[in-house]
């Protein structure tokens, strides 16, 4: 195995984790400030990767559909946050659980009625289309690059947001003590609308942004769902720094997982055997490098509390 | 305003009467059904000891039905194809009687629960929630690799496992048995829940630190509960492959896992027929809604919501108007 | 609640007090991620019932989920409820084997529009059982024998790692002689083919065979394109029919898949159906839309020479396979599934529709790798 094909590999996984980190941010701000359990984020995932697919259709410009999944998904999330998610925040855990399990099959049945039981098609935008070659001869396709770009540029956002501006100073006094703020005259209600709104938007654009090289199909949104929780839990419960950390650990440890399990079992296994059970181990990997995390510090890497 | 004694009586009744009904005018579907929304309610009763009593949400006991629902199928399988089964310590030839298969089951599964619960209830909260999860994939993961016994595609058993007495083939023999299991959990679990080690779950569901400051290790009694939950929801992975004469990977589903949590918490988080109640809503839903339309889901999702705004404490708290225990 | 599951019990009963001559169970894929594929079986199914003018066939149609146990559940609600003559309708194998079996036993008959597990071919056969796609294999081993006539000689090949991937790329061994650059099985569902695309760019193979049917194919096709690997590419006409095309786009243009049915085949048949379908459901038919129609022609065929009741000269009826296939002359092997011709297409684009054209013959009235260890 070369050097450039490892390269390759860890550029792709940590591509893989900026995107889980998009998803994951959302998840575990609205965690971290309302302290709700959200299973419906992923159906936000997909409701910006048909809102771009159908917007980037009509119009031939994939800008005009990033704009469109970001606007569909804020949108959505604030209306559920509104009807649905507002009277839940004093309700028990399992209720958070089955009222956003019961939204998760509100969303995917809703959009296969909206836009039918085939999948759509969304394309990246010509200007980053095909491989480009970097440093070493290393050829990459370059809207992976941007992708990786673009991640990076919303943490380092999000990060300026939560720790420069004065609505992070709400969110992170939100965190901290509900009580407090709330006395000292901030609206909470809007604050947890708008929270959960820019959460949402995150997933949105992180599934626009996907769904370019992806499938864009009904139930898209649940594996994803689950690894970016799995993110978050590595990570630390709350903490945006947590995710980032958990989300480049989960894409690294997917992708690497994969490709070198099998090489890994080659050494002592037939070529075929070595393949099958070195995949089958690369598909658990995420979950025994959660478990193994959580046996080690069980409120994750970052998380301050249980 | 409705007596919970009197609602639970009530059910217990219905789920008998039902049955012998659609015995009288032939209708064996009927039966079946009923049979699985036992069989599933057994499961989620298994799960409520933990989830409803012990305050803990596993999201991840799909591994304990699976590992029932696997149970019967390797050892079906390995009987009904005259193979060997090697587990290095002996061979069998695998078996075709429920008795030995629901021993194995809940064997099996208490013993794994043993050792994920070790690792697992040093965490709590939403952790808790995600590590049993981690669990749930690795064994499905695992299922679906399983070359041996069918990976993704399962194992089929053509002919029902057999009971002494009894033809487990005709429905309404098959659903007496699952019905009188499901009636000794029931019993056996209020037992528990009376008993000593019940009422000291109690108190550290309510309060680890005081539980602990009386001289209970919470710690334990959590991991007691958590293998005895394994065992019952094992016993009923078993029940439901054999009503299916199927197991598949998607026994250790997360979905499935879910499932089980939508069950109680339609029914009634930590009531004792919370778990029954919310499996014959969920299964009558299921299968009254499938036929109307091609989008039924939406209509299961708005039914469910409805359940959460307007009905605190599942159904038998909206009944009775009283709230069940907070988890 | 016991008022509820009463009322439960009395309509499940008026249900089956219907009358019809002829009652046909379908079990299929109508709700999430796979019920373009459900859909397109059931409208092709029903086209050919509705074309054939017969009211007394009913047809009870119910959604799988997708899930084992539900399509369980609701084939012992067509048999033990709707007491029906005949089943069909199932996509999935896992599905399929979980339901055939059982089913078969109790004396109904099954037709399979679409899944074609080996062991329902082999060791497991049964006289009841009757598949009109294929046997799950048969389109990797014509991409095999593709592979082999277009001079490719070190082919990369991937697969999911569940029995039909396995088999798959099984399939595509039995029939290609040449080396492999490399054999990887991915998660199934994955999503993210950027690792695997990497080896095949180290592997130094001169052509790529993939089983990865939905999502799964899509996803991959748009990243191949992407990645500047320009190698050709060979698959199933799974990943490449009229449903999934659209999702493609460009990325899918120029390569070659293997399938039995293709919309230009010519025949007075083929080509009504194509147009009834379209005027019916204003969208072209895929090629499980067409396994549906043959499915339900078939049948169709066997009610006019016999009675279900009669299970023995129904059981002839259907053997015979008297009917106009849209794929031209149809006939079962010995156990029971199609020995057809399997054609290679490749993928255009007439107007703004991508779609496929055939191109040659890959296999020439092909049997299965089972029908030897079936003994009926």
């Amino acid at each position: 195995m070369s050097t450039i094909l490892i390269i390759e590999q860890v550029l792709n996984g940590l591509q893989f984790g900026v995107m889980l980190f998009l998803m994951a941010a959302g998840l575990t701000l609205i965690f971290g400030v309302m302290g709700l359990i959200n299973l419906a984020h992923g159906s936000l995932y997909m409701v910006g990767a048909f809102a771009a697919a159908a917007v980037a259709g009509a119009t031939g410009s994939f800008f005009l559909g990033l704009v469109a999944a970001l606007a569909a998904a804020a949108l959505a999330g604030a209306v559920i946050e509104m009807v649905v998610i507002r009277r839940l925040y004093a309700a028990p855990h399992l209720d958070q659980v089955l009222a956003t399990f019961a939204l998760i099959l509100i969303f995917s049945e809703g959009t296969r009625w909206v836009f039918g039981s085939f999948p759509l098609f969304l394309d990246i935008p010509v200007g980053l289309a095909g491989p480009v070659t970097l440093p070493g001869g290393i050829e990459y396709p370059l809207y992976r690059l941007a992708l990786i770009g673009i991640g990076l540029a919303v943490g380092l956002g999000l990060w300026a947001l939560i720790e420069r501006t004065r609505i992070g100073i709400q969110i992170r006094a939100g965190e901290n003590d509900r009580e407090m703020i709330a006395a000292l005259g901030v609206d909470i209600s809007k604050l947890y609308t708008l929270i959960f709104a820019l959460g949402a938007a995150l997933a949105g654009l992180a599934g626009a942004l996907v769904g370019a090289i992806q499938s864009v199909q009904v139930g898209m949104g649940e594996p994803v769902l689950i690894l970016a929780f799995v993110v978050i839990v590595i990570g630390g419960i709350g903490s945006i720094r947590g995710a980032f950390i958990g989300a480049l650990l989960v894409g690294l440890t997917d992708t690497l997982g994969g490709v070198f399990l099998p090489e890994l079992f080659k050494l002592f296994m037939e070529t075929g055997a070595a393949q099958k059970s070195g995949s089958a181990i690369a598909s658990m990997a995420i979950y025994i490098l959660m478990g193994l995390v959580l046996v080690w510090r069980p409120t994750g890497l970052f998380g301050a509390r249980g | 305003m409705i007596n919970e004694r009197m609602i639970n009586a009530l059910v217990l009744a219905g789920l008998l009467a039902l049955p012998l009904y659609a015995l009288a005018v032939d209708e064996p579907f009927t039966i079946t059904l009923v049979t699985r929304a036992v069989i599933l309610a057994l499961a989620a009763v298994g799960l409520n000891i933990v989830l409803g009593f012990g305050g803990m949400v596993s999201f991840g006991h799909a591994v304990f039905f699976g590992i029932g629902g696997y149970a019967m199928g390797i050892l079906a399988y390995h009987a009904q194809t005259y193979s060997t089964l090697d587990l290095g310590l002996f061979t069998t030839e695998g078996t075709k009687l429920m008795p030995v298969i629901w021993l194995v089951a809940m064997a099996v599964s208490g013993l794994v629960a043993l050792i994920i619960g070790l690792l697992s209830l040093r965490t709590s909260g939403v952790y808790f929630i995600m590590i049993t999860l981690a669990f749930g994939q690795m064994f499905f993961y695992f299922a679906i690799s399983w070359a041996e016994y069918g990976g993704e595609d399962g194992v089929s058993i053509y002919v029902r496992n057999s009971f002494p007495g009894l033809n487990t083939l005709v429905p309404i023999q098959f659903f007496a048995i699952c019905f009188v299991i499901l009636c000794l959990v029931l019993f056996l679990k209020e037992r528990l829940r009376a008993s000593p080690f019940g009422l000291a779950l109690n108190a550290a569901r309510q309060s680890a630190t005081r539980a602990e400051t009386v001289g209970l290790n919470p710690m334990r009694l959590r991991l007691v509960a958590f293998v005895i939950s394994g065992m019952i929801t094992g016993l009923a992975g078993a029940l439901f492959a054999d009503l299916n004469r199927f197991v598949s990977p998607s026994m250790f589903s997360w979905q499935l896992s879910g499932e089980l949590i939508v069950l109680i918490i339609i029914g009634g988080a930590g009531r004792l027929m919370g778990p029954v109640i919310g499996a014959c809503v969920f299964v009558a839903l299921e299968h009254f809604l499938g036929g109307l339309t091609d989008f039924w889901h939406v209509y299961l999702g708005l039914i469910l919501l409805g359940i959460v705004l307007f009905g605190r404490g599942g159904i038998i708290g909206m009944l009775t108007r009283t709230e069940g225990a907070h988890v | 609640m016991k008022r509820f599951l009463m009322a439960a019990a009395a309509t499940a009963l008026g249900a089956s007090s219907a009358a019809a001559d002829i009652k046909v169970g379908m079990i299929t894929t109508l709700s999430g991620g796979g019920a373009g594929l459900g859909i397109d079986v059931r409208d092709g199914f029903m086209l050919a019932i509705s074309q054939s003018g017969r009211d007394d066939i009913e047809v009870v149609i119910e959604d799988d989920q997708r899930k084992p146990d539900i399509a369980v559940q609701l084939s012992d609600k067509m048999i033990q409820s709707e007491r029906v003559d005949v089943m069909t309708g199932i996509i999935w194998s896992n599905l399929a084997m979980a339901v055939v079996p059982a089913a078969v036993n109790q004396n109904v008959f099954y037709l399979s529009p679409n899944a074609g597990p080996s062991p329902l071919a082999g060791k497991g056969c049964h006289q009841n059982y009757f598949n009109v796609a294929w046997q799950n294999d048969n389109l990797h081993e014509a991409a095999g024998a593709h592979a082999n006539g277009a001079g490719y000689s070190n082919t990369f090949i991937l697969a999911p790692n569940y029995p039909a991937g396995t088999d798959a790329l099984t399939g595509y061994k039995r029939f290609y002689e040449g080396e492999l650059a490399g054999e990887v099985y991915t998660k199934l569902g994955q999503t993210d083919y950027a690792a695997e695309l990497a080896q095949i760019r180290a592997s130094g193979a001169d052509s790529v065979f993939f089983f990865l049917p939905g999502g799964m194919g899509i996803s991959f096709l748009k990243q191949y394109a992407n990645s500047g690997i320009d190698l050709p590419v060979v698959g199933p006409a799974f990943s490449f029919d009229q449903g999934i095309l659209q999702a493609v786009g460009d990325a899918a243009l120029g390569v070659v898949n293997t399938s039995q049915w293709n919309k230009d085949i010519d025949n007075p048949t083929n080509a009504a159906f194509v147009e009834s379908f379209q005027a019916e459901f204003g969208r072209l038919p895929s090629l499980y839309a067409s396994q549906g129609f043959d499915t339900a022609n078939l049948l169709i065929s066997a009610l006019e020479a016999a009675d279900p009741s009669d299970a023995d000269a129904f059981r002839e009826a259907l053997r015979a396979a008297d009917f106009d296939s849209t794929r031209g002359d149809f006939a079962f092997g010995p156990n029971h599934h199609p020995v057809q011709t399997i054609y290679a297409r490749e993928v255009i684009k007439e107007g703004d529709v991508f779609t496929n054209k055939i191109i040659g013959t890959a296999l020439e009235n092909h049997s299965d790798a089972y029908a030897a260890d079936c003994k009926m």
